[in-house]
């Protein structure tokens, strides 16, 4: 199939399950208190938007400073275990311990910290995207090929001279495809932490419209997370071909 | 071809590990290379080459022995080394031209005015040695769109380009087909004819090192020392053709029996 082809298949097929949904919800009668249909949902979205907007601001705002916080540290962090071999043996598995932990348990101890609201909210979005983050950078900064320090060293590089122009440089698709994943879980901590304890964003207005049964304007609410989440992920990945095009031998003449 | 004496090695051994696990790498020994000599270092695999240069190089510390580089010890006086491995491990987000001048931006005095010569200065110097390999139309290429023997004569470059005191070269042409491993064989000589450099080559290719050396060292299997060192004195420049003449195969065949029947190191037997 040509890229071409291939991008209209893609948008089809998108397309295709909102109709089908919307022809489904009507053939079977299905009541709007179970699944509202995509119209139905616009509807409420057009109705609500001036309501929905502070919240979606709020949701939007805890997930990037949290995913901002994240990246500054994940990324200290793992230029800091990547450079030293003992550093990353000794690490590692602290590290995947960390990691396998279902972040969102925390979210009660951020409440019982610092009180329901924002913080919490970023807290979370920070936290669940420090570890991809520091996993990807160490070993990107990890795995340089030892030929090649072997000629650095020869050359008489110092360590800082390595890492910023081997090191580093290497572990950016690392750290690329990390900051795709990251967005999106900081995005996942941000909704959850408003579900759980707050009283701004859209995790925690679709709480509330669920509890009135306010069933389309849930699914607004889900609506506009999926367009945010989408969009989030759709500027790292376009940063990601920009950035680092050597690494997949594209866009480069 | 006997200039000043530049490296020597007096009874430099190597020894990894303690007590029960250890093992000797490298058997105390001395190797001397001239000023612009070209020495090539053969042996079986494990023998000890890398070794060598990588205690040469100063990447690694000898257990026992000296060495001297113009007569002081190693690491009084910052030596200049190029080196190039068998993978060329060129930096994939760079062009060819960036990656050859890579020592420029580390090596002082280059180092200094890196930033206001990297578009005139350099960029020439750089320009001029890849003209030299026939690289210079894919300076501007990133190393992936290169065959093998280009990445090969794009590591070369930048094992030179700093002008190096002493070029260290660890089998750089072990992973091509011969018939590109022949043709870099020239550029190398050229190369090494316009400059006069000191190069200390390791190889398992005895062509390779009868071809391009002044002086063939042989190491015996590991724990690994020097068991013959000889002169080759075909007349420089050597075409390719040499290799298929008579003295150059018998040459070849003696290094060949030297390494088939060389018994290992003197503790060998007793391990």
């Amino acid at each position: 199939m040509t890229p071409r082809a291939q991008k209209i298949a893609s948008a089809s097929l998108i397309v295709g399950v909102f109709v089908f949904w919307e022809l489904f919800c009507l053939a079977a009668g299905i009541s709007e208190l179970i699944l509202p249909r995509p119209s139905r949902i616009i509807e409420a979205f057009l109705q609500y938007a001036p309501a929905i907007a502070p919240h979606a601001w709020q949701t939007l705002y805890t997930t990037l400073v949290g995913f901002f916080f994240g990246v500054l540290i994940g990324l200290s962090l793992g230029v800091l275990i990547g450079s030293s071999k003992l550093a990353y043996d000794t690490a590692y598995p602290l590290l995947v311990g960390i990691s396998s932990i279902p972040k969102v348990a925390v979210v009660p101890i951020f409440v019982l910290w610092f009180g329901a609201g924002t913080v919490p909210a970023i807290l979370t979005a920070m936290i669940i995207c420090i570890f991809p983050i520091v996993v990807n950078v160490s070993t990107g900064i990890a795995t340089v090929e030892p030929e090649l320090e072997d000629v650095m060293r020869s050359l008489k590089a110092s360590k800082l001279e390595i890492l910023w122009n081997v090191g580093l440089p290497r572990s950016l698709p690392y750290f690329f495809a990390a900051l795709k994943v990251a967005i999106t879980l900081s995005f996942v901590g941000s909704v959850i932490a408003e579900t759980v304890a707050s009283n701004k964003g859209v995790g925690n207005m679709m709480l509330i419209a669920s509890s009135q049964f306010n069933v389309p304007l849930v699914f607004s609410g889900l609506m506009v997370l999926a367009v945010m989440g989408i969009s989030l992920y759709a500027i790292f990945a376009f940063l990601e071909r920009r950035m680092t095009g050597w690494a997949t031998r594209k866009n480069i003449a | 071809m006997s200039g000043q004496e530049f490296v020597k090695l007096e009874g430099v051994g190597v020894t990894y590990g303690e007590g029960v696990n250890k093992t000797q790498a490298l058997c105390p020994t001395d190797l001397s290379i001239a000023q612009g000599d070209f020495v090539a270092l053969v042996g079986p695999s494990g023998c000890g080459k890398s070794t060598i240069l990588k205690l040469v190089s100063e990447l690694l510390k000898p257990s026992e022995g000296n060495i001297f580089f113009g007569g002081r010890e190693l690491g009084a006086k910052p030596v200049r080394v190029g080196m190039a491995f068998q993978s060329a491990s060129l930096l994939q987000w760079m062009t060819v031209r960036d990656n050859v001048m890579l020592p420029l931006k580390i090596v002082p005095p280059f180092k200094a005015d890196f930033r206001t010569k990297r578009d005139g200065e350099f960029k020439d110097r750089v320009d001029a040695l890849l003209e030299q390999v026939g690289l210079i139309d894919f300076a501007d290429k990133s190393p992936w769109q290169l065959s093998g023997g280009m990445m090969q004569r794009a590591n070369l470059c930048r094992a030179l380009v700093h002008d190096p005191d002493l070029l260290l070269l660890d089998e750089p042409f072990g992973a091509l087909d011969q018939f590109t491993r022949e043709e870099l064989w020239q550029t190398m000589q050229d190369l090494w004819l316009n400059r006069k450099s000191t190069v200390l080559l390791v190889t398992h290719d005895l062509r390779e090192a009868a071809y391009l050396a002044n002086r063939v060292c042989v190491m015996s299997a590991r724990p690994g020392r020097i068991i013959d060192n000889r002169q080759v004195s075909f007349a420089r420049p050597r075409a390719i053709d040499v290799t298929f003449e008579q003295p150059f195969i018998q040459m070849v065949q003696d290094l060949r029996q030297l390494i088939v029947h060389a018994p290992a190191g003197p503790k060998a037997d007793a391990a």
